[in-house]
């Protein structure tokens, strides 16, 4: 574990220098154990993938005896400590290429079937490692090492919300419209970031997300209730 | 209720900003010069949380339409009311009827302008604070419009009160920025960190409230321009692989996953983002106690600031 000032009012508390599940349900843990035990002067949190951006008052503690603070709660940050994970399932239309612009091409560089590549991606859990870059969008792992696939050599400048799309060993789900380096494989016609809803992001970090496979007409009546606010996602 | 007669081009509702969102990859908005916020804020009577407009490097004309008073401070933006000029960094009283203008900026690019009372748009996440890229908060999420009608909370009298000259922010300054180097300072060469500390660097005219763009010496790689995405501090200054600094300030996204070669610290955040297009800046590295100390004094100095004139 490594303590890296990012200025007189954050640290960074780097857990690991590696992608993977064990060292971000650490972070995870850390950043839970933190708010449980109310340490005195943090003021928010930010997970990332293995590391926890921690943002203190400076008039309420120090540099040096909130970092041994931290340093004392990180052996118990494990997974024992977390509480039961939401599942959200997020209904996908992978089945029209306006939608899934590069499935078709992504398919072709993996060497599959289109639906293959669908059967593959919609058949897997996702875990969200941290929620970042954008209001709600979810940076996850969790598909078959099958299709890992580079990221795009130049990344569009414009992603529609709700493109759904693949690169490395990672998924993620743009929340509003930005520039892109992933692979668009589907779309979801579930709003990640609302902003006149009352909650106006979705999904949280340590969320699963599956994929539910779903035709064109599926898709149009989603959004429909989307946009009349009477859809209700499906959350366990 | 104060009636928009002319917006300017970005004058947004802005309070001390909004916390515990960033883990929802909200940014926190708020105000870019929180020092000049907060004595506009003080100078009406208002708590430090109250809302007020943000104005960027044209201000607004707008009308009054209830007795009160207002205070405009941050960058140096003539201020009329009526048509004659009035004093920044103090309170002026104004009475129904009364437009308020705010004109271009001679120094600094944002200028804030508080009403006793503080601005009465909902809160939304906790906060007031308009964030234009995810269409949050303040009215509507976005910046103010001819014609738009801002309601303003019940106040008492306000005794006239002005800023202390020396707590007034010199703007174009040359003073050095402070910095604490790191999060991933190893991760340039020492030719890199040494670039950066002697600079001088250029605002550029792209800046915003998500971050100000700089163009000046190369800041050196020395393995790649890319980290594993990790959390953004208030103030850091993130290099991509062109070399070139990014210092990010209040709308900055959360998380990222470009090198971060040091973080400005909090006392000089405000006057990094009130240098204009093309005004110079150097920067200076010291450590975190260091950063802590000037913090210190720094809010010593905003908590003496604000005196009541003797009539």
């Amino acid at each position: 574990m490594r303590f890296l000032p990012a200025g007189d009012l954050a640290v960074c508390v780097e857990l690991g220098e590696e992608i993977s599940v064990e060292v971000n349900t650490r972070v995870r843990a850390l950043e839970f154990l933190i708010q449980q035990k109310g340490l005195t002067g943090v003021l928010e949190m930010v997970p990332a993938y293995s590391s926890l951006l921690v943002y203190y008052d400076p008039r309420a503690v120090a540099y040096e005896p909130l970092c041994a603070a931290i340093a004392e709660l990180a052996p118990q940050a494990t997974t024992a400590v977390l509480p039961p994970a939401r599942t959200v399932e997020l209904p996908c239309c992978y089945d029209d290429p306006a939608l899934g612009f590069e499935l078709e091409a992504a398919a072709r560089r993996l060497g599959l079937s289109t639906d293959e590549l669908v059967r593959l991606h919609a058949g897997a859990e996702y875990l969200v490692y941290f929620i970042g870059f954008t209001p709600g969008l979810p940076y996850m792992t969790g598909m078959p090492a099958r299709i890992d696939i580079p990221r795009l050599d130049t990344p569009r400048t414009k992603t529609p919300p709700g493109s759904v799309g693949i690169g490395g060993i990672q998924c993620c789900i743009y929340s509003v419209e930005s520039p892109g380096g992933f692979w668009i494989l589907g779309r979801t016609p579930v709003a990640l970031y609302a902003p006149d809803a009352s909650e106006p992001t979705l999904l949280r970090p340590g969320d699963r997300v599956r994929f539910r496979r779903i035709d064109r007409a599926e898709f149009d009546a989603i959004s429909a209730a989307v946009a009349a606010r009477t859809y209700r996602p499906v959350i366990a | 209720m104060i009636r928009i007669l002319d917006p300017g081009p970005q004058t947004t509702v802005q309070d001390l900003g909004r916390t515990g969102q960033m883990r929802y990859g909200i940014p926190p908005s708020g105000p870019v010069d929180r020092v000049a916020f907060v004595l506009a804020n003080r100078l009406v009577g208002n708590p430090d949380t109250a809302a007020a407009l943000e104005c960027t490097l044209l201000g607004p004309r707008f009308e009054v339409d209830a007795p009160g008073a207002i205070a405009v401070t941050g960058a140096d933006m003539p201020v009329t009311v009526n048509g004659r000029e009035a004093s920044r960094w103090a309170t002026i009283n104004v009475k129904p009827g009364d437009v308020v203008k705010l004109g271009a900026a001679r120094a600094g690019v944002r200028s804030y302008v508080a009403v006793s009372g503080g601005l009465d748009v909902p809160l939304v996440l906790g906060s007031r604070s308009t964030y234009l890229r995810g269409r949050l908060g303040g009215v509507e999420g976005r910046a103010l419009r001819k014609g738009d009608e801002l309601r303003v909370f019940a106040a008492g009298d306000v005794r006239p009160r002005r800023v202390e000259p020396r707590a007034i922010p010199d703007y174009a300054g040359v003073a050095p920025v402070r910095v604490v180097l790191g999060p991933q300072a190893d991760r340039f060469t020492g030719d890199g960190i040494r670039a950066l500390l002697e600079g001088p660097y250029q605002v550029l005219p792209q800046s915003d409230r998500m971050g100000a763009r700089l163009s000046g010496p190369r800041v050196e790689h020395a393995r790649g321009h890319d980290i594993i995405s990790d959390g953004i501090a208030l103030g850091s200054i993130q290099v991509p692989g062109d070399g070139q600094p990014i210092v990010l300030l209040v709308d900055r996204q959360s998380t990222g996953g470009y090198t971060k070669v040091a973080t400005v610290c909090s006392c000089d955040v405000g006057r990094v983002g009130q240098a204009r297009p093309g005004q110079s800046l150097r920067f200076h590295s010291i450590d975190v106690v260091e950063a802590h100390r000037l913090r210190h004094e720094s809010d010593a100095v905003l908590g003496a600031a604000v005196r009541e004139e003797i009539a």
